[in-house]
């Protein structure tokens, strides 16, 4: 049975044609398009239609207004991105901030995953207090650390000076090689509750058994975490990572707060190109390329992290 | 299986229930629907009035106002727009949207419902922003160019009497008060990526005595005057005059820079003084002096007088609307010299005999601050360019920004900078 | 000796507590002192890390809307409630929906079982920012702009392909043998499903229903092209209106952020203790 590798994700256990199941195959099936449908209905219903126009739109060359004439032309808008530099330094600089945010994101969620589960004094409130970062709304987050990073009158500069780590308040914002890190570091403080509290609720259904055992059979702490704990929450942290990387491609809106784009494109991602493109500049078929373009790339990134993470489960 | 059945039965209701919800038919009077920025000249409560008092004169017309944000009124055109029926009647513009919108099919010709007393009475500067090639798109409704402000204090306790007619004096100025160790950047602008900084260029381009685009439509901004200024931008952020955080500023923190205190000169918006004298949100109040926007030794030789920028916006109907007349009766109501005067503490009002004889004494009074800034205004409102009439104006204008960023962080020089955005205008012109 | 590594154990993780929670909070209290100042007292120098001049007045403008002078703080409790609403059922019905389809995609092979694996996956790659212009279209000829329907049968087509996906991956953890064990015992698969995988499944959901209720609680965009009235405004587009043409009201806005962010917290305070360990062992054993 040929299995789609990006199934692997989901079906584990797949389903496989034991004898015991197949006698229940067909009234399953039936009972699986029950459970499916309602679902399906929500999805379709209402994407299917704008996926459909957007994907057609990119092949025209169409100018936003009334009456607009739309010239069909065919590849003539990817073709017209491929070829330009901006296009492949944005997506470079997008790639920069996937991998360093959601890199960021999984180890620090993953260590306040883990360190949750320990139960230290307090823990209930450290798991209390990680939401609030995450319930915060972006625009919040994006205009608290704008003024944070303010190079006369933010708190890092403060901070930093107090310390005696700078000797003058530093303009954060106009460093070209800074912006982006700043950026990051917004996003990372924002989102990584998200993961945290995944991997810790993973780790709170883990079977308490296996660790016990290990103990008992003599292996320390982080062996326990390395060889048992981490290969079980293999789905978790799978799920987290695409759903992160996934979202942070698409980065769009703490961009436009803090930066808008500066200093000079340096934070400029594949998402604000997109939105540039369809709504200031009045580029419906460039956007609309944009948009699947961007989705070749995020799918690309999925199916490369299932192939080179996933495992067969390990049973008990 | 009941579970099944129950969750069957909801997804059919739930459809139907769209279905139903969609299907109301309207009735009563005409409404129609305008979409305007929040804190743009009056509050929304104050229009809301206006309308009301409006629909009370007229009972068969029912306005619906629509507020939102300066930064989102284009996409919500844009998408209302789209729509079929299209979701606006009439909407707010900014100046540098009429080209596109107008190539775009979405406004209305006005020009033969403009009465003779609004052309004539209703200051020629503010019918620029709506008037393309003899017809005329819009009413004018909010005023407001870049001023020149500074801080009184700093400059007497610098030892200087005047406030600086050219830049190159103002640098003068500058090296003094930086010297005496009053602040540490004298100077601060609004350079960020975004519309902010090509008005600050807009402002010393014309200054000058250039031009963002010559008689044919071309592109001459990369021209000698137009490299001159982008240097000049570069060096007095070099040299510790011109704040270095001006790079990542927008107009909101060039305020509260000058309004702390931190810098002497700062060129703003009309909104800048009148949060100078408001002691929740100013440091400085009462010290804040207008004087007139300085230009280049140069472009003074040149003849130029003074410069600035326009950043009006205008009322403008959508050419799909299926009520003209009501809604031009009501912008009509809404800009009448009569609405105006009564709401004109709020907002400086667009006709020009409320600045001649009793009624120039009734606005001086409305406000503590109107003796100041609205002579400030009538010195500096006739001198306000236009930035380039283009329907490409957006995508223009970004890879002006993107120019002068890069030359203001070092990455491109002034000249390469500017010759490639003026390559990218070429490019945009051709499609 | 035992007792004593224990407690050093306990200390030294409680040490490693304090780096991540000043990470935390650092922004969090500056947000919260921001929140209390006026804005003069924001640009002071050198920082005032506790304001000298605490005011609740950012937080009086939005609760008690009377004394407001500006239209912002005056409907920023009606999108809060607003906001409660839609996520609410986004994450309601989200979750209904989403878990069920999620059990049929991980346990029972059917044909199209793939295809519609895939489908959902792929819907969620392509930016919203693109789908909005056709959905307003297909929207307001349905007349149902300003109505919060829209935007939540918008959202649960976002939340839904993520919510499935996350539920997919928790009830994959469950294992096989207890649901094998059941259907021996002559359980239907739908009696599989409410009896034994989702009670063992209960964080798992619930971290689901959180992220789930983030998601439509945070959106912007669309709530922001979508809905224009009382009827339907969301929080975070109520927040957007304290940036003004040129100034940020920051003050306020940091008030408006923490009520914002007061509602998810709440709710995950309360559903905290269903995310606790345990579950899975009691049910093994039993």
């Amino acid at each position: 049975m040929r299995i789609h590798p990006l199934l692997l994700v989901m079906t584990a256990n797949s389903p496989s044609l034991s004898k015991r199941r197949l006698s229940l195959r067909w009234q399953d099936a039936r009972t699986a398009w029950l459970l499916v449908i309602p679902s399906l209905v929500v999805i379709l219903g209402v994407t299917l239609w704008p996926i459909i126009y957007t994907f057609v739109l990119s092949f025209f060359h169409a100018p936003t207004g009334i009456n607009q004439v739309r010239t069909f032309v065919w590849l003539g808008n990817y073709i017209e991105m491929v070829k330009d530099q901006t296009f492949w330094d944005t997506i470079g600089r997008t790639m920069y901030f996937t991998v360093v945010s959601v890199g960021l994101e999984m180890v620090l969620g993953l260590v306040i995953a883990q360190l949750i589960h320990s139960h230290p004094w307090g823990w209930q409130f450290l798991r209390f207090c990680l939401i609030i970062p995450w319930a915060v709304p972006t625009i919040v987050n994006g205009a608290m650390w704008r003024w944070i990073y303010s190079a006369d009158f933010g708190a890092l500069n403060a901070l930093l000076m107090q310390l005696g780590l700078i000797k003058h308040y530093v303009p954060w914002l106009t460093l070209p090689k800074m912006a982006m890190p700043l950026v990051i570091l917004a996003d990372v403080w924002h989102m990584m509750p998200f993961v945290a509290l995944i991997l810790q609720a993973a780790l709170a259904t883990l079977p308490v058994e296996l660790d016990e055992a290990a103990a008992v059979d003599g292996a320390n702490a982080f062996q326990r975490f390395w060889k048992i704990r981490l290969p079980l929450l293999r789905p978790a942290i799978l799920v987290a990572l695409i759903a992160r990387t996934v979202d942070a491609f698409r980065v769009f809106d703490i961009v436009y707060i803090i930066t808008s784009s500066g200093p000079a494109n340096k934070t400029l991602t594949i998402t604000y190109l997109t939105y540039l493109n369809s709504f200031p500049w009045g580029k419906q078929g460039t956007g609309a390329a944009l948009s699947f373009l961007i989705s070749i790339f995020t799918i690309s990134m999925a199916l490369i992290f299932i192939r080179v993470l996933y495992r067969p489960e390990e049973t008990q | 299986m009941r579970t099944l059945n129950k969750i069957a039965l909801l997804a059919v209701a739930f459809l139907l229930a769209i279905g139903v919800v969609g299907c109301q038919p309207k009735a009563g009077p005409v409404t129609i629907h305008i979409l305007t920025m929040d804190q743009a000249g009056l509050k929304p409560a104050e229009i809301d009035q206006i309308a009301r008092d409006f629909e009370a004169l007229n009972p068969d017309i029912k306005v619906v106002m629509e507020y939102v944000g300066y930064d989102y009124v284009h996409d919500k055109i844009v998408t209302g727009m789209a729509a079929k029926p299209p979701a606006y009647d009439a909407a707010m513009i900014d100046v540098i949207w009429p080209d596109e919108f107008i190539k775009a099919g979405y406004l209305l010709d006005v020009t033969s419902r403009v009465t003779p007393d609004m052309k004539a009475n209703m200051f020629p500067a503010s019918w620029n922003g709506v008037t393309r090639d003899g017809k005329i798109y819009g009413m004018p409704w909010l005023m407001d160019v870049k001023y020149f402000m500074y801080n009184k204090d700093i400059l007497q306790q610098a030892g200087i009497t005047a406030p600086p007619k050219t830049w190159e004096e103002l640098v003068d100025q500058a090296k003094i008060i930086k010297q005496k160790g009053l602040v540490e950047f004298p100077i601060i602008w609004s350079w960020n990526q975004k519309e902010g900084v090509v008005c600050d260029f807009t402002v010393l381009l014309f200054g000058n005595g250039g031009a963002f685009l010559d008689a044919n439509g071309k592109p001459i901004f990369n021209n000698e005057q137009g490299v001159q200024i982008l240097t000049w931008m570069k060096q007095t952020v070099d040299e510790g005059l011109s704040n270095p955080s001006s790079v990542s500023s927008d107009e909101g923190a060039v305020e509260t820079d000058f309004l702390a205190g931190k810098s002497a000169f700062a060129v703003n918006w009309l909104f800048q003084y009148s949060d100078s004298n408001d002691a929740t949100k100013s440091q400085i109040v009462g010290k804040v002096a207008f004087a007139p926007m300085p230009v280049f030794a140069a472009g003074a030789a040149a003849g130029i007088q003074g410069s600035s920028v326009d950043g009006s916006s205008s009322f403008a109907i959508m050419a799909t609307t299926p009520y003209p007349d009501q809604t031009w009766k009501f912008l009509s109501y809404l800009a009448s010299n009569e609405v105006q005067i009564k709401y004109s503490a709020e907002m400086l009002p667009a006709w020009q005999n409320d600045f001649q004889g009793d009624a120039l004494a009734n606005l001086l009074a409305a406000t503590p601050s109107n003796p100041v800034t609205v002579p400030a205004f009538l010195a500096q409102f006739p001198y306000a360019n236009e930035r380039p009439t283009v329907a490409y104006y957006n995508e223009a204008s970004a890879a002006l920004q993107l120019a002068i960023q890069e030359a203001l962080t070092g990455v491109k020089t002034p000249k390469q900078a500017l010759d490639e955005a003026a390559a990218k205008w070429i490019e945009l012109a051709g499609k | 000796m035992m007792h004593y590594g224990k407690f050093f154990q306990k200390l030294l993780l409680f040490l490693l507590t304090i780096p991540v929670l000043f990470f935390i909070f650092f922004p969090i209290l500056w947000l919260f002192s921001a929140s209390l100042s006026t804005q003069v007292e924001l640009f002071a120098i050198p920082m005032h890390w506790i304001p000298q001049h605490p005011t609740l007045q950012n937080y009086l403008d939005i609760i008690f809307p009377s004394l407001a002078t500006s239209s912002v703080p005056r409907t920023f409790a009606v999108a809060i409630m607003n906001s409660i609403k839609i996520a609410s059922a986004v994450t309601a019905i989200s979750i209904g929906i989403g878990s069920l389809a999620a059990y049929a995609l991980v346990r029972i092979p059917f044909r199209f079982n793939r295809t519609i694996q895939l489908g959902i996956i792929a819907t969620r790659m392509i930016p919203e920012v693109s789908l909005i212009l056709p959905l307003f279209i297909i929207a307001s000829s349905l007349q149902l702009i300003n109505k919060p329907i829209v935007l939540i049968v918008t959202y649960m087509s976002f939340a839904l392909p993520y919510a499935i996906w996350m539920m997919a991956a928790f009830f994959q953890t469950v294992p096989i043998e207890l649901e094998d064990a059941a259907r021996i015992d002559g359980c239907t698969r739908l009696g599989i499903l409410f009896r034994v995988v989702m009670p063992i499944s209960v964080p798992g959901l619930v971290s689901t229903a959180m992220f789930t209720f983030l998601l439509a609680w945070d959106e912007f965009f669309y709530a922001l092209i979508f809905t224009s009235t009382l009827a339907a405004k969301t929080a975070p587009v109520a927040i957007a209106e304290f940036v003004g043409r040129y100034a940020v009201n920051i003050n306020g806005m940091m008030a408006g952020g923490i009520i914002a962010a007061l509602p998810p917290v709440i709710l995950a305070l309360i559903f905290q203790r269903y995310i606790v360990s345990g579950l899975t062992a009691g049910a093994v054993k039993g």
